[in-house]
C-alpha cells in the first residue's frame, strides 16, 4: 500500500465559482474541474484524492475566501506550530 | 484522516456568513477569478497573524471592492468615490492607534480620487493603502482608466487607447516614489504562484510597517479582470504579465524610514486656545461640575433662515456646554448662500463622549420660522421642548408629542434695539428651561466673541438685555400654549 499523501485539499462546493485557476496553479496537478455542472451551473473543482503535499498554493490562488481548505499530515511531536496552525483545530 | 491537521482555511478576518444578500452568502459578489479575492485574502490573512483585527479599520472604495466592508470583520467605513486616503486620514488622525487600511482600485485612486491619494501620501499619513490596478473600470463595464494601456480597448477607448488623445497609462507608484514621505511603495502582480507569493510578502510589510507606526505605505497589486478583459481566468494571468508587466514593472519603489522632521510637535490647542479667546473668567467662575451636575444630555436642533444667527447660537451653546465641562458637539448644515437660504445645526451637550454630533430626534428645537418649525418639529423628542419665533403657531399646526412655546424673539429684539440679537433671546428662553446652562456662562461666551472692541460695551448689553428678556417672556408663559 502507498504511503498517504502529505496533504490534502477540500473545496466547498458551495464556494467554487469554477474558475479553474487552482487547478491550473496545482503543482503536483492533483486537482480537477468536475464534469457536473454544481447547483449554481459551474463546475468545481475537487481533489483527485492523492498527490497532494498540502502546499497551499491553490488556497493563494483561489479567489474566494473559504473555499479551498488546506491539510498537511500531522508533523511529529514538538514540533512548532504558528499562530495559524494553533487556531486551527485538527481535521475531524 | 485525524493525522491531518489545517494549515491553510478561511481567515478569521471575514465574516463566516456574508450577508450582502439572501442568497449565496458564502461567495463574494466577485466574478470567478477576479484578482480582488486574492488581495482580499492575502490582506486578511495578514491582519490576522499579526493580531491587528481588532485594530484595524477597513476603508472601501467605489468600484467592485465597494462591498468589501460584507466581507472584513474589522472596523469599516465606505468612502465616497477615490476618497478613501482622504477618510482614512480622519480615521488614523482620530484613531492613531488603528490600523487604518484604504483598498482603492485604479478608477477610484488613479482618476477621480488623484488628489487625494497623492496629498495623503505626500503628508506621509500613516496608512496603507491597497491599490489593485486592473487596468481598467470593472464595475461600470469596462470604460477606460487612467492605467488602461496605450492600445488596450475599453468601452470608451474602442479603437484602443491612443497616447496621443488620452494620453498614457498612470504609473502611481513611480508618482508617489518621487515624494518625499512615503516609507514603503511597491508594485506586485497576482499572475502566478511566485508573484502571488510576492505579493503576500508585500502585503505583510506594509502591515507591518503600519502596526510599527512607520508611515505611509502603498502595495499596488497588479490584478486580472477576466470578464472585462473578456478572457478566461487563466488567460487573464497570462495577459497581465505579456501585457501589464512591460508597462507596469514590479518591484521596490521606495523602502526607508519616515524622513526625520526637525518641525516643531503639533502644538495641541483647545478651540477657545487657538481663538484666543479669554477663559480665565470662566474657568475660575465655573468649576466643571456641571457635567455632575447635569447627569442628563441635552440635545439640540436649531433652525431657520441663514442671517438668524442659527449656528452662531449653535456655538455658543456649545461653548457654554463646553466651558462647563461637558462633552459638545456642533454640526452645521446650510446652503451655499450667507443670508437667507435654510440653516440648522444640531447641538448635543452631554456628560459621555458623544457618538455622533447627527441628531435625529431632538429634546429641544428652536425654530426661528415657520418653514423650520414645520419640517422639523415631527422629529422632537416626545416630551420635548419647542421655541417657536412667533407670538402664535401657525394655522393648522398640530403636533401633540412635544410641547411649544412661542416666543416672539424677532419682536422682542427689534424692541431691545437689533434683530440681532433674537438669537440671544432664544437662548435665553432656553436657559430658563435647563439647567445646564447659565446666564453668567452665557454672557462670558458672548463676550468672547463679542472682543474687545469699542463698540462691543453696547452690543453686549443688548446681548445682556435680551437674554434676560427671553428668561422673563418664559416665566411670563409660564402657561404653555399647547400641551
Amino acid at each position: 500500500m502507498a504511503s498517504p499523501a502529505r496533504g490534502k485539499v477540500t473545496i466547498d462546493v458551495n464556494e467554487c465559482k469554477g474558475c479553474g485557476l487552482c487547478v491550473e496553479a496545482c503543482p503536483p496537478k492533483c486537482l480537477e474541474l468536475e464534469t457536473e455542472l454544481s447547483a449554481y451551473g459551474v463546475h468545481p473543482a475537487h481533489y483527485l484524492g492523492e498527490d497532494c503535499t498540502g502546499c497551499g498554493i491553490c488556497f493563494y490562488t483561489c479567489p474566494e475566501p473559504g473555499a479551498i481548505t488546506v491539510y498537511k499530515m500531522a508533523p511529529p511531536p514538538k514540533a512548532t506550530l504558528t499562530t495559524t496552525e494553533e487556531r486551527n483545530a485538527p481535521a475531524h | 484522516m485525524s493525522d491531518y491537521q489545517v494549515t491553510h482555511s478561511k481567515s478569521q478576518v471575514f465574516y463566516d456568513v456574508f450577508e450582502r444578500k439572501p442568497e449565496l452568502q458564502h461567495q463574494t459578489h466577485y466574478c470567478p477569478g477576479c484578482g480582488h479575492g486574492v488581495a482580499h485574502k492575502l490582506v486578511a490573512e495578514a491582519i490576522e497573524d499579526m493580531g491587528l483585527q481588532d485594530k484595524t479599520i477597513f476603508v472601501s472604495p467605489v468600484g467592485c471592492s465597494v462591498f468589501a466592508y460584507y466581507y472584513f470583520d474589522t472596523g469599516n467605513v465606505q468612502a465616497a468615490h477615490g476618497r478613501t486616503p482622504a477618510v482614512a486620514t480622519g480615521l488614523k488622525r482620530a484613531c492613531p492607534e488603528s490600523i487604518v487600511i484604504g483598498y482603492q482600485g485604479d478608477g477610484d485612486l488613479a482618476a477621480i480620487g488623484t488628489a487625494e491619494i497623492l496629498h495623503a501620501a505626500n503628508r506621509g499619513e500613516k496608512i496603507a493603502i491597497f491599490f489593485i490596478n486592473n487596468a481598467i473600470y470593472g464595475m461600470t463595464g469596462g470604460q477606460m482608466a487612467p492605467t488602461t494601456l496605450v492600445g488596450q480597448t475599453s468601452t470608451t477607448s474602442p479603437f484602443g487607447r491612443r497616447a496621443g488623445n488620452e494620453g498614457y497609462p498612470l504609473h502611481v507608484c513611480e508618482l508617489l516614489a518621487t515624494l518625499e514621505a512615503p516609507v514603503y511603495i511597491e508594485r506586485v502582480a497576482l499572475f502566478d504562484n511566485k508573484n502571488t507569493m510576492r505579493a503576500r510578502k508585500a502585503v505583510r510589510k506594509a502591515l507591518e510597517l503600519q502596526k510599527n507606526g512607520a508611515g505611509f505605505t502603498l502595495v499596488e497589486i497588479l490584478s486580472p479582470c477576466p470578464t472585462i478583459w473578456k478572457m478566461d481566468p487563466i488567460d487573464a494571468r497570462h495577459w497581465i504579465e505579456k501585457n501589464m508587466l512591460p508597462v507596469f514593472p514590479l518591484g521596490v519603489f521606495r523602502d526607508r524610514p519616515a524622513p526625520q522632521l526637525a518641525d516643531n510637535p503639533v502644538p495641541h490647542h483647545t478651540l477657545t486656545e487657538a481663538l484666543g479667546l479669554d477663559t480665565t473668567e470662566a474657568e475660575t467662575s465655573e468649576p466643571k461640575q456641571a457635567s455632575k451636575a447635569a447627569g442628563n444630555n441635552l440635545t439640540l436642533k436649531m433652525a431657520g433662515f441663514g442671517g438668524q444667527g442659527i449656528l452662531l447660537l449653535g456655538q455658543i451653546v456649545a461653548e457654554m456646554g463646553m466651558r462647563a465641562g461637558l462633552e459638545v458637539s456642533w454640526l452645521p448644515s446650510y446652503g451655499p448662500e450667507m443670508r437667507s437660504g435654510s440653516a440648522h445645526c444640531h447641538v448635543c451637550l452631554a456628560a459621555e463622549r458623544i457618538g455622533s454630533p447627527l441628531i435625529s430626534h431632538p429634546d429641544v428645537l428652536i425654530a426661528m420660522n415657520e418653514i423650520s418649525l414645520r419640517k422639523f418639529a415631527p422629529q422632537v423628542k416626545a416630551g420635548g421642548l419647542i421655541l417657536y419665533n412667533r407670538s402664535e403657531l401657525p394655522e393648522g399646526f398640530e403636533l401633540p408629542q412635544a410641547r411649544v412655546v412661542c416666543v416672539p424673539a424677532s419682536d422682542i429684539a427689534d424692541q431691545i434695539g437689533t434683530a440681532k440679537v433674537a438669537n440671544t433671546v432664544m437662548l435665553g428662553a432656553l436657559m430658563s428651561e435647563t439647567e445646564l446652562l447659565t446666564e453668567e456662562s452665557a454672557m462670558s461666551v458672548v463676550q468672547s466673541i463679542l472682543g474687545a472692541k469699542a463698540k462691543s460695551a453696547s452690543v453686549l448689553e443688548m446681548n445682556r438685555r435680551a437674554l434676560q428678556a427671553g428668561r422673563q417672556f418664559m416665566h411670563k408663559a409660564a402657561t404653555p400654549v399647547q400641551s
